[in-house]
């Protein structure tokens, strides 16, 4: 627990009292125990596993942190895709290494949300049997090598305007996984930035590649930040728990404000005929995009994507397939822990 | 520098085929555990390589062939067993390798010192799991027994002489007996007993003759470099 957190289970009132935790919120009536937590939030106290929190707090935080995790693990399929095609060894190491990273993504997020009662395993028999959602840019395929260097600058890229606020999240366990999430993050879009740079200012082919995959993969990145403000199902609450903090127009708005210079630095054109910039937009001015294919957004989100059957039956097959490894760990364990090595009984 | 690429292309070649995992790995601990090999080997294949000439083009222009590599790495992943069976092989004579490498002065010495304990924990990794695998459950016995069988007959490729080691890797082969011998006694499996050279097939790596497999790992590694001749990437 932090320092900050006995307040976040026995209210702001008893944190003085020197014994943070659950006793003293076990002890006091619903309405206070709710009030306590209200408060914490509304001071900027993280709330860590071990405080009270309301069941729907608890429930929210469980599918956001799962939907993040799978996020991490599935990700790595499209990249993954190209480590045996990757075309210099300097590009290969990168490229493992990064989706190294997500597979140590998906442990810290699947670790952070086990500190809420609900294990991996558990999370993903969810994800496996299409009970739990990830986030549907790993539904578009990865055609060329182009491909790598678009998700590393725009995916990551949009990964990271969501993600950065998260790291304040009034979670703790979230928000500081978030912390060293979004440092590593931040590495791999400046690599997709870089790798893209070297193909734009490489042959024409090569340039031709840049600029084919930068058309493929903007419109779903801007779809990453998820439905307009007014048709966010979960935005509102979670907003007022501090569990998000901007809503997913801002952050949108945010993200292409980023990325129009980048693209001129790259020398490629992002498709959007209508993209422009507004001087009169929010306070210091701010580009327009032209209208996002929501109804594209919601056909992949409900399985009808390019790659949504393939990405789980790969997860699937892997974790099937590796049923027995994992079992032949717990019998090892269960064996060895009881201190007898017959392994006539194990099987 | 025959043994430059000797040394490199194993590693590259290891870390390919460890690199076919992502996605596929039994657990996330080893999806991260496997990258984590693959890397280190391909980092020593980079400064190996280097050593030889310039990296891609060893790496992607070069034909099946010119490849000096043993077949062991070269073998495809299989199931879990098979890859953990010749990570076990392969690390249990790389780590004496490179350790004597490292005690040397020679020009392999000072990558063999950095690399000697990355692949003590490789070798390490490769030893828990095959007590687990060996000593878990009866399938999982069966499968790790299977491996080390079906991997036998490359091990003795791994101690022929290479030009230019400085290094005679015979002199490391009665040590590996002992250590593959001993984590396979208790992991509970039977060290095999059949031919581990003799056959072209099986130990004419380091001359340039693969596994029909190669050619296709080789196709796919090098197919997107050799599209655009000359290009930087």
């Amino acid at each position: 627990m932090t320092a900050l957190a006995g307040g976040a289970a026995g209210g702001t009132a008893s944190a003085g009292a020197g014994a943070p935790g659950t006793a003293g919120a076990a002890g006091q009536a619903p309405d206070a125990r709710t009030a306590a937590f209200d408060a914490a939030v509304a001071a900027e106290e993280r709330i860590e596993p071990r405080d009270w929190m309301p069941d729907a707090y608890r429930a929210t935080l469980v599918r956001q942190m799962a939907q993040h995790a799978h996020s991490e693990i599935i990700g790595m399929q499209p990249e993954a895709n190209w480590i045996t095609r990757a075309p210099s060894l300097r590009r290969k190491a990168i490229l493992m290494a990064k989706v190294q990273d997500e597979a140590g993504h998906g442990l810290y997020l699947y670790s952070a949300a086990e500190t809420l009662g609900t294990g991996r395993d558990e999370l993903l028999d969810k994800l496996h049997a299409g009970r739990q959602k990830y986030s549907s840019i790993f539904n578009y395929p990865t055609l060329t090598w182009a491909d790598v260097g678009a998700i590393g600058w725009l995916v990551d890229g949009a990964a990271i305007t969501n993600q950065v606020p998260l790291c304040r999240c009034s979670y703790g366990p979230y928000a500081r996984a978030m912390v060293r999430i979004c440092k590593e993050e931040s590495f791999h879009q400046r690599q997709g930035f870089e790798l893209l740079m070297a193909l734009s200012k490489g042959t024409p082919e090569q340039h031709a590649m840049a600029q084919d995959a930068v058309d493929r993969w903007w419109w779903p990145s801007l779809m990453m930040f998820g439905p307009p403000d007014d048709e966010s199902a979960h935005s509102a609450q979670s907003m007022a728990w501090k569990i998000k903090r901007f809503s997913n127009d801002e952050l949108r708005r945010r993200f292409v404000d980023i990325c129009v210079p980048q693209a001129e630095a790259l020398g490629l054109t992002l498709p959007d005929p209508d993209l422009r910039w507004n001087p009169d937009k929010g306070e210091n001015g701010g580009h327009e995009h032209g209208p996002i294919d929501w109804a594209e957004f919601q056909a992949v989100l409900k399985g009808n994507g390019p790659c949504n059957e393939q990405r789980i039956a790969q997860r699937r097959a892997a974790h099937e397939e590796g049923a027995w490894v994992r079992d032949a760990a717990a019998a090892y364990a269960a064996k060895h822990a009881a201190g007898e090595h017959g392994k006539a009984e194990a099987a | 520098m025959s043994a430059a690429l000797a040394l490199g292309d194993d590693a590259l070649v290891l870390s390919h085929r460890l690199g076919q995992w992502a996605g596929h790995a039994p657990v996330l601990e080893e999806e991260v555990a496997l990258a984590n090999i693959a890397l280190d080997l391909l980092g020593q294949a980079r400064v190996l390589l280097s050593l030889a000439g310039d990296e891609d083009e060893l790496a992607f222009l070069r034909e099946e062939r010119a490849f000096r590599n043993v077949q062991l790495v070269e073998q495809p992943n299989g199931d879990f067993a098979h890859t953990i069976a010749r990570q076990l092989y392969f690390s249990a004579y790389q780590l004496p390798l490179y350790r004597e490498l490292a005690a040397g002065d020679g020009p392999f010495a000072p990558l063999a010192a950095k690399a000697a304990q990355e692949v003590d924990y490789h070798l390490d990794h490769a030893r828990q799991w095959t007590l687990r695998l060996g000593d878990g459950t009866q399938e999982s016995h069966a499968r790790m027994q299977r491996a080390c069988d079906a991997l036998w007959r490359y091990t003795g490729e791994l101690f022929r002489p290479v030009e230019g080691l400085g290094v005679d890797p015979s002199a490391l082969e009665q040590g590996w007996l002992r250590s593959v011998g001993e984590v396979l006694e208790r992991a509970t499996l039977t060290l095999p007993d059949g031919p581990r050279s003799g056959g072209w097939a099986a130990g004419a790596g380091r001359e340039g003759l693969h596994t029909e497999s190669f050619g296709r790992m080789l196709a796919e590694m090098q197919h997107l470099h050799r599209s655009h001749p000359g290009a930087s990437w």
